[in-house]
């Protein structure tokens, strides 16, 4: 008896709390049937492709474009994102103004509007007729139907997600920080862009991987406003749908395999950025 | 005295304006967020309810009364209540196992958890097809004993179980690992089964944080496109849920039923939204806990 609680000590601290084993189980089962071995199972898939047709249908130039248009659309999305949710959450921080509990709620819209709404939304109002695209149009500018039309949808979901990480570690900046660098002379800017921006540049590329790691992945906003022609504003999930229609497995197969390759790799960059700055500056978080 | 009050107040009104902007930087930054906000979310918006009426209410309602489109919002209705109850109880265990016990390999479990986040739900559907498709080991199986996956409810379910996967964990986790575990050692302390310990201490504490979860885990589990579209092989008025009818609808162009219908999940999106703003205003210590990771 004792023996055993030594023993289970070694990969878990003794707790007096029960249901461990019963939760733990549980969990364990219902990630490996949905997540697990699902996911293996696009592994195996394409490991029995064999590396010369994995290399061929990632080689090919239809694929590349299309990576290329995602990866690339995902990544002008996402900085837009930094910038304008940089913004947003220190208006929604730092300054009072009437409505601001509406704005502070509406920006997770993007997190509760379904994609396709938002898609055939955002499609409407940017189409050459539509309420800003005619006035565009006029301008010569043309943003439904083209990779323009792909990064607004995309700045569209991944707004909330640059707003909700900043916010918050904004929130807990210290005034006297402020105070202090207002004293030793800088001036408003320079307190900015030197004293405080530094410290949320952590919070900041957070927010950066997730708008991006989801804009590489969307479907369901861009499909409708991107016009999908292929080598030029075709998404790579919309090339799965497509070889999958065509009953083409192992092509959707392989670009599945690249897609996450390709995100899990940057996240892991982008991971290890961030816990590099974080180390450098951060404010404790 | 009155001279040196003065100096302090002359020296606040300082301080304040140096750890501040200008009046006009300060009008100007509000400006630039709402024009943007109205351009990106607002506008958009208004579009749908716009676009949904702009034949009048009549075609909205016949619109809304077409059998194919009243499965579909039944079929929206069975998946996500399916699909929640099955998280919750996963979420609320994954929670109890990860903030309550300290034990190795627990960061990577967390990981694996959030791993839906960062899959595209496009693929998040096709490892399904690939699992049960008919050229899988599993499918051709399943079929000889009449067992349908795609194509069908359960395929359904399954693709809005992955992608909900994470929304009620990652609200609980942080939160039960900030309430720490005394509660439940004084109840088990004084007597206290397991269960009763779980039911009356724990779960009253974390109610207002599992509700903030299931809600946004509903949001997505509802209107969830690419996951579901990849599995459900569009049989109209059969597999069709409701963000997919939307799609076909306005494919074929009819514009005012493809917006009709987006018009009820706009107002699933709103309902959540008012409700996430009141449980935030009401509880917000609890659901801060949560925001902070």
């Amino acid at each position: 008896m004792e023996f055993g609680t030594v023993k289970r000590s070694q990969w878990r601290s003794p707790s007096v709390l029960p249901g461990f084993g019963l939760a733990l189980g549980a969990t364990l089962v219902w990630l490996t049937l949905i997540i697990l071995i699902p996911l293996s199972g696009l592994a195996v898939r394409t490991s029995s492709l064999g590396w010369a047709k994995f290399w061929a249908i990632a080689s090919d130039e239809r694929t590349l474009k299309a990576l290329q248009v995602s990866f690339g659309t995902a990544f002008v999305a996402a900085l837009i994102n930094v910038v304008f949710g940089v913004l947003l959450a220190w208006v929604l921080v730092r300054y009072r103004f009437p409505g601001r509990r509406i704005i502070d709620a509406v920006v997770d819209l993007p997190f509760a509007l379904p994609t396709a709404v938002a898609g055939i939304a955002l499609t409407t109002l940017y189409a050459p007729n539509g309420w800003i695209g005619a006035p565009l149009a006029s301008l010569g500018l043309k943003v439904a139907f083209t990779p323009v039309g792909i990064v607004l949808a995309l700045v569209f979901v991944g707004l909330p997600f640059v707003v909700r990480t900043v916010q918050p570690v904004m929130e807990e900046i210290d005034r006297e920080v402020e105070e202090t660098s207002a004293t030793l002379g800088a001036n408003r800017f320079q307190t900015i862009a030197h004293v405080l921006l530094p410290g949320l540049l952590p919070a900041v590329l957070t927010g950066f991987a997730l708008a991006f790691a989801r804009g590489v992945g969307e479907y369901g906003s861009v499909i409708f406003i991107a016009g999908n022609l292929p080598y030029v504003s075709e998404i790579a999930p919309l090339l799965i749908v497509i070889r999958l229609e065509e009953f083409n497995y192992p092509g959707a197969t392989a670009i599945a395999a690249i897609m996450l390759i390709l995100s899990f790799a940057m996240l892991l960059v982008i991971n290890l950025i961030q816990a590099w700055s974080r180390r450098r500056y951060g404010y404790g978080t | 005295m009155a001279m040196a009050l003065d100096t302090t107040i002359e020296q606040t009104a300082l301080v304040q304006a140096a750890t501040s902007e200008s009046r006009v930087a300060r009008y100007t930054l509000i400006t630039i967020s709402l024009v943007f906000l109205a351009l990106i979310l607002a506008l958009p918006l208004a579009a749908v309810f716009h676009e949904a009426f702009r034949k009048g209410t009549a075609a909205f309602t016949s619109a809304l009364q077409d059998p194919e489109t009243l499965s579909a919002i039944k079929l929206t209705l069975i998946v996500a209540g399916i699909a929640v109850p099955l998280n919750l109880v996963f979420g609320v265990a994954a929670a109890w196992a990860i903030a309550k016990f300290e034990f190795r390999g627990k960061a990577f479990l967390t990981t694996l958890i959030d791993l839906p986040f960062s899959v595209s739900p496009v693929i998040s559907g096709l490892v399904f097809v690939i699992l049960f498709g008919s050229q899988s080991l599993l499918g051709p199986v399943l079929k000889s004993y009449g067992i349908q996956i795609l194509f069908a409810v359960p395929g359904l379910v399954l693709a809005t179980v992955f992608v909900t996967f994470p929304f009620v964990a990652r609200e609980l986790i942080p939160l039960m690992q900030e309430q720490g575990t005394a509660d439940e050692e004084a109840a088990l302390s004084l007597g206290a089964s397991g269960w009763q310990t779980f039911w009356h201490v724990t779960l009253p504490n974390i109610k207002w944080g599992l509700l903030y979860g299931v809600l946004l885990c509903n949001a997505r589990a509802m209107g969830e496109f690419g996951a579901v579209s990849v599995v459900s092989g569009h049989i109209r008025g059969e597999t069709n849920t409701m963000p997919l009818q939307v799609e076909i609808l306005y494919n074929e162009y009819n514009f005012v039923a493809a917006f009709a219908v987006a018009t009820l999940l706009a107002l699933l999106a709103l309902v959540t939204l008012v409700l996430k703003t009141l449980l935030e205003i009401k509880f917000s210590d609890e659901i801060a806990a949560s925001r902070r990771h």
